[in-house]
């Protein structure tokens, strides 16, 4: 699995995901609890617009001055003894992997949640060498058993699936014998989990942010798998997005205060971790072999565009959790890893339009995920500006919208067509009215009129009524 | 060794339209520090009080003692998490806090003390691993949030507080700071002055926990299922 998670049209996805009456439950009260502990970790905090301004600030400084952020990163890595890679493209970050599982003939890799590695496919590719690869955060090990069901949320990836699901895939694939108590299945994970830790011989995490100053690898959890996964395997892989990096200490504090109060509403997660490097001479516990896979992937691509700001995400689902369009249809709509209001926004940039044209569309641009976003990412206007992409510079709007903006065009040019057309409106869609409202539209107007009701055309036109009003006013 | 760095960069320098990578350290002028007057007002007998609060929201115990109670609390903790064996670091602080007869004590009333032990390895890993309780000093303690932050090395592996079925952490008052923010500058300050800091550093902020499964909170996932914190009147 890649970036894009299936081949099937949005419309298609969207039609099948709004029949699942589960899932869409479940997002619902999840993105409610999100939400809610977002804000009140935000008033708790106090100053929170102010943080927010300095989020976006750093952010914005660290992508402005990104090589030579990256470059500071890279030197002093290699200074603590640890391996720096560039991957320009993912496969240049996959075959430098798969050239280090070679070298070690790892046989069972084990992985703490990373976004970056669902984007380049890695798992599957490591998977074809013949390795076990076994995901350890709770939720992408639910799915992993699952047959690599997809996530659909960037922190809480197993969130469309009920415990009932999770107790079946249990049973099924581990042979559970308990309820469907989320502590017992839990409890079940951790043991299985347990002795694959014991056994691993790579451990692959991704970075949420690294710190320049010092070549650290900061990473962000609840569960305390990303601990284990680069505590206890002899090599350590960390593969990160090249734009997130962080100037020094102070900057990453900053913005996991930010992280952790954004995604889950907690001041800090159980687990926060800075990795330097391998373990020292007079360790005995960490990787012997620290290397650190560098990912561009179209981002490059985005920097120093209009689109630039998308770069400062923090990937903390805020604007996931507030967005009315993925409360509807859900993570797996939008065909890409990465949902939501940021996912429509990135994944046309990172994955072009030909196959995610649709998804700045599935927004009703009311801004509540710009007003979310931590880091202050314009989201909406975005969104916005990949509809305006699209139409004039790409010339691919909607075939729909394009015959609609044409008949318009044509009739509203011409006065006598004008007037034929508005005089007509009324008794054309007279077979269609009823108490002066269209409940089943003819044509385009039927993906509207499916979920709410139109208003039948007026029988007096304004013009008219106008005439009659300046008559009665005697001035005409 | 470094890989594809050369082209990889001038690219990224060629999009922030420059014709070279940038190598001069750039200013960083912020327009905003809410960090420095967030909680910095505050007496350490306050900061206290704030821990304190915050233990009940990570499902952390939070135990006040001094040196010369340390003992008695801590085995009587012990106690209640079901015994050893123990696994603890190789460090000074358990001597200096009058801890020393207590862990010779142990062994003879039948609870295994497991030191960490630098000249055995990777052994440590595995006696650490079927430990009940692991016992580890707090490097700095963060009120606000309810974190130990606590420094790898030599005699400080890394898996003693994150391996064993239980965790208690050790947190002398002097090493309770106000938030994240005090314990970033001190790692950013010995950085700036070309001190090498640990391979590892763990901010702990009670036990695992998960809410990957219908968004019910578990408790207890990969690492420890119950978390106690001692707070040590040191001065």
């Amino acid at each position: 699995m890649a970036m894009k998670i299936g081949n099937e049209k949005f419309k298609d996805n969207v039609n099948k995901q709004m029949e699942d009456t589960f899932m869409r439950g479940a997002v619902a009260g999840a993105q409610e609890r999100l939400r809610t502990r977002r804000l009140d970790a935000a008033e708790e905090l106090g100053n929170w617009e102010e943080w927010r301004s300095h989020g976006e600030e750093i952010r914005q400084h660290t992508l402005d001055h990104l090589d030579y952020y990256l470059q500071e990163l890279s030197e002093n890595l290699q200074k603590r003894g640890g391996h720096v890679f560039f991957a320009a493209t993912a496969e240049e970050a996959n075959d430098y992997v798969k050239s280090i599982v070679k070298e070690k003939r790892a046989k069972k890799i084990l992985k703490a949640k990373s976004m970056v590695t669902e984007e380049i496919g890695l798992n599957s590719v490591l998977e074809q060498e013949g390795c076990d690869v076994i995901e350890t955060d709770l939720g992408e090990y639910i799915l992993q058993l699952d047959d690599h069901d997809p996530p659909s949320h960037i922190v809480t990836p197993a969130l469309h699936k009920n415990k009932e699901q999770i107790k079946d895939v249990f049973t099924e694939k581990l042979d559970y014998k308990l309820t469907s108590k989320p502590e017992e299945l839990a409890l079940h994970a951790r043991e299985k989990l347990r002795q694959e830790f014991l056994q691993a011989d790579i451990g692959i995490t991704g970075c949420n942010f690294a710190i320049a100053e010092s070549g650290s690898v900061g990473l962000v959890t609840n569960e305390g798998n990303a601990g284990m996964v680069s505590d206890l395997p002899d090599t350590q892989i960390c593969v990160m997005g090249m734009e997130r990096i962080v100037p020094t200490f102070e900057e990453f504090e900053v913005l996991v205060g930010l992280l952790t109060r954004s995604a889950v509403g907690q001041k800090l997660t159980s687990y926060i971790t800075a990795l330097t490097g391998p373990r020292t001479a007079e360790e005995v516990d960490g990787p012997s072999e620290f290397h650190l896979v560098i990912v561009d992937n179209g981002r490059s691509g985005i920097l120093g565009t209009e689109f630039q700001s998308v770069l400062q995400c923090i990937r903390c689902a805020a604007c996931i959790n507030v967005c009315p369009v993925y409360r509807h249809i859900g993570g797996h709509s939008y065909n890409s890893i990465y949902p939501g209001p940021i996912g429509a926004v990135l994944t046309p940039l990172l994955g072009g339009y030909d196959d995610f044209k649709e998804l700045p569309y599935a927004s009703t641009l009311c801004a509540a995920c710009t007003d979310a976003c931590p880091v202050k990412i314009p989201l909406h206007q975005l969104l916005h500006r990949h509809r305006q992409v699209i139409v004039e510079r790409e010339g691919r709007a909607p075939i729909s919208e394009r015959m609609a903006m044409k008949a318009f065009g044509i009739g509203a040019s011409s006065n006598p067509l004008y007037a034929a057309g508005s005089k007509m409106a009324s008794s054309v869609m007279k077979p269609f009215t009823k108490d002066e409202t269209i409940s089943k539209g003819p044509g385009p107007l039927k993906a509207w009129t499916e979920i709410r009701d139109f208003p039948a055309p007026n029988k007096e036109r304004f013009r008219d009524w106008f005439k009659q009003h300046e008559k009665e006013n005697g001035k005409a | 060794m470094i890989q594809n760095r050369e082209r990889f960069l001038a690219n990224v320098a060629s999009r922030l339209s420059r014709t070279e990578v940038l190598s001069e350290r750039p200013s960083r002028n912020w327009n905003y520090r809410p960090q420095d007057k967030t909680l910095t007002d505050k007496t350490q007998d306050e900061l206290v009080d704030i821990l304190r609060d915050q233990c009940r929201l990570i499902h952390t115990e939070l135990i006040e003692t001094d040196s010369r109670g340390l003992p008695e609390v801590l085995a009587e903790t012990v106690d209640t998490y079901g015994g050893g064996p123990l696994a603890i670091w190789q460090d000074p602080r358990y001597e200096a806090f009058g801890l020393r007869e207590q862990l010779e004590m142990w062994p003879k009333q039948g609870v295994d003390v497991h030191e960490w032990d630098p000249s055995i390895g990777h052994d440590n890993i595995g006696i650490v691993e079927k430990a009940n309780i692991g016992i580890t000093f707090s490097d700095i303690t963060l009120a606000e949030s309810g974190t130990v932050v606590l420094f790898s090395g030599e005699g400080k592996g890394r898996t003693v507080s994150l391996l064993p079925h239980k965790y208690i952490a050790l947190i002398p008052k002097s090493t309770i700071v106000p938030r994240m923010t005090q314990a970033a500058q001190h790692i950013s300050n010995q950085v700036q002055k070309g001190k090498a800091i640990a391979s590892c550093i763990n901010f702990i902020t009670g036990p695992s926990n998960s809410a990957d499964i219908e968004m019910n909170l578990v408790v207890g996932v990969h690492g420890p299922v119950k978390a106690a914190y001692i707070v040590i009147e040191d001065r």
